[in-house]
């Protein structure tokens, strides 16, 4: 079965005697994406997770991993689909050596090609000095670096993050969220959970943000914002204080341009898509100027608490 | 089939280096040799003139005033082994958030807790045959008798029945360390259900059959013999119980009934009891080797669908 999704939920629903953990869920994620889940506690996050993961079964709808249901064929699906859960933890009394080495047999990997693979992922996510002590020796936040180092040692296609920087510090937050990019550009589609929002900006290309279990905004971080802030029109901001009214005129003829307001060392063209391609040439055709064309940004933490305020 | 293998060798490894185990097995040993040492300075007196069978009695006699036979000090241990080989098979791994990431490696659930309780039944019967092999061996030094075929053979026998009583043991702990989140909790509701069992159950077992057929001096034997009958049946509900009859049968060929008591009342009325060849001692206690077959494939039945369709949250 062919399908443009790697990750597809239809019309899923998690229930606990009359709470409502997931509200049809709705969510579909391409390859190669890094999709944050945002959302403040028990909004249904990780139990969607754990329905994706096959860990907990669905009181009603699908749910799709590259073509296979969780619930029926759980073994395709732990086959290409790595998780770190929120809390993770190892066999203390064993090396982290041993533990992923446990890890890449259950994947029926030869111990070969495991030892190599262990070499590989320790190097990455920086453990590689400490790789023979006792697990149970290590911080919280080595443990987190091993728990994803046990994601990349299965070569996944999808990987699932639940809070993968909780506990870590500031450098090895950031070597975490490089690995992550890394990680999507092999094609591996990833899913992330986290509450750091600064950190879910920098690297996702598509978040969901999840109240009360219904995911109520999904897209890139851009379009969010437009919609909770711009009525999901586009401003465009112009470097040029004071234009001349043939360049507004022209600016004005452009298709899906809605408005022109001058700030004081700016213009601000509002439009239903994004026209900046148009609106430089416009510029460079009236006043045979090159400017730099800006497309407002928005910050996801803001973006994220409009959408609080409202619900 | 890996995931299963994998499970069974890490558990097995596992079981091999921890210390409770390299104490357990120090216990049971040490024990092993303090019983058959007190068997072998008792069991003169004990065989009387018969010598059938004698390398038997050394696993049944006790000392005259240590009322402590090697039969009873398996049945004693052999809960405890299997209470510890299972009370935290699974809430350890949740509570060590291991749960989660094993179970989105590419293994089946049931090969978790089938490669657990395999790895279980492993080291149950090394330990037992190991202990088993050392009494028999300094039994056949002390009292210099070797065993005939057929004694080898109950041995074996009285090996399997062992095994099968840890193995229900483990498979009541396993349920506990599925239905309790907490290692201490599970832990201590196998030591009670022990306990209780094997110290209350024949205590209960007397205050019923004696109310309802009361016994004394002057009942008849037939009346003795239905209050003996219902105790029994009382009684049968621990499996030690269970345990103690198809084990006592099985190392006294003498034992024509799984009832003392009506051993004592067949000898009293003047039956010299003949020892029974290896096949009837295994009918007779058939149905309780049955029975206990039947509570250890339950108590991991219900382990087994309560852990499959059980969510598996890692906080």
């Amino acid at each position: 079965m062919t399908n443009d999704f790697v990750i597809e939920t239809k019309n899923l629903s998690r229930l606990y005697g009359k709470f409502i953990a997931v509200d049809n869920l709705n969510l579909q994620i391409a390859e190669g994406e890094i999709f944050g889940l945002l959302g403040p506690n028990g909004a249904g996050k990780t139990t969607s997770i754990l329905m994706i993961m096959g860990l907990s079964e669905p009181t009603s709808g699908t749910v799709r991993v590259c073509g296979y249901n969780p619930a029926r064929e759980p073994i395709k699906v732990k086959r290409v689909a790595g998780y770190l859960p929120e809390k993770v933890g190892f066999y203390d009394d064993l090396t982290a050596r041993e533990n992923l080495e446990y890890t890449g047999r259950l994947n029926g990997f030869q111990d070969k090609v495991i030892a190599a693979k262990i070499t590989e992922v320790l190097e990455k996510v920086g453990l590689s000095s400490v790789s023979d002590q006792l697990v149970g020796k290590y911080s919280h936040g080595m443990k987190q670096r091993l728990g994803i180092a046990d994601v990349m040692i299965k070569s996944p296609k999808i990987a699932v993050f639940d809070e993968p920087t909780s506990g870590i510090d500031p450098e090895g937050t950031e070597q975490v969220l490089s690995i992550i990019k890394d990680m999507a550009k092999q094609k591996v589609t990833v899913l992330i959970s986290s509450h750091q929002l600064h950190q879910i900006q920098k690297i996702c290309t598509q978040v969901g943000i999840f109240s009360k279990g219904k995911l109520v905004a999904s897209g890139s971080v851009e379009k969010l914002g437009r919609e909770a802030f711009r009525k999901g029109k586009f401003n465009i901001i112009l470097p040029i204080s004071q234009p001349t009214d043939k360049l507004l005129e022209n600016i004005k003829s452009i298709d899906g341009v809605v408005d022109i307001n001058c700030v004081h060392d700016a213009t601000v063209i509002t439009a239903s898509e994004d026209v900046s391609k148009e609106v430089e040439n416009a510029v460079a055709s009236t006043t045979g100027l090159k400017v730099q064309m800006k497309v407002e940004e928005f910050e996801l933490e803001k973006v994220y608490m409009e959408y609080f305020k409202e619900s | 089939m890996t995931g299963f293998k994998e499970v069974f060798w890490k558990e097995l490894a596992d079981n091999f280096n921890s210390k409770r185990f390299i104490i357990l097995f120090m216990l049971v040993y040490l024990a092993g040799i303090a019983t058959i040492y007190i068997a072998a300075q008792n069991i003169r007196s004990s065989v009387g003139d018969s010598t059938d069978f004698v390398f038997l009695h050394l696993f049944i006699v006790s000392g005259s005033n240590i009322p402590f036979s090697f039969l009873l000090f398996l049945s004693i241990f052999i809960p405890i082994v299997g209470i510890a080989l299972g009370f935290d098979a699974i809430n350890s791994e949740r509570t060590s958030g291991n749960l989660s990431r094993l179970l989105t490696q590419p293994l089946y659930r049931d090969d978790v807790i089938n490669g657990k309780f395999l790895a279980g039944v492993v080291m149950l019967s090394i330990l037992i045959i190991s202990v088993v092999t050392l009494v028999a061996g300094l039994g056949l030094r002390m009292i210099g008798v070797p065993p005939e075929a057929e004694e080898v053979l109950r041995l074996f026998v009285f090996i399997f029945i062992s095994i099968l009583y840890g193995a229900f043991w483990m498979s009541l702990s396993i349920l506990f360390s599925v239905l309790f989140r907490k290692t201490a909790t599970s832990a201590l509701a196998s030591i009670a259900v022990w306990l209780f069992l094997f110290l209350f159950m024949t205590l209960i077992a007397g205050l019923i059959a004696s109310s309802v057929i009361p016994v004394d001096q002057n009942s008849t034997v037939e009346e003795v013999a239905s209050f003996d009958t219902l105790y029994r049946n009382i009684s049968r509900i621990s499996p030690s119980n269970l345990y103690g009859e198809s084990v006592q049968a099985i190392l006294l060929p003498q034992m024509g009934s799984t009832s003392p008591t009506m051993m004592m009342i067949g000898i009293y009325s003047g039956l010299n009891p003949a020892p029974l060849p290896l096949g009837q001692s295994l009918i007779i206690v058939w149905p309780q080797l049955v029975s206990l077959l039947a509570i250890t494939a339950i108590c991991f039945a219900v382990a087994y669908i309560r852990f499959m369709r059980e969510e598996i949250r890692s906080t």
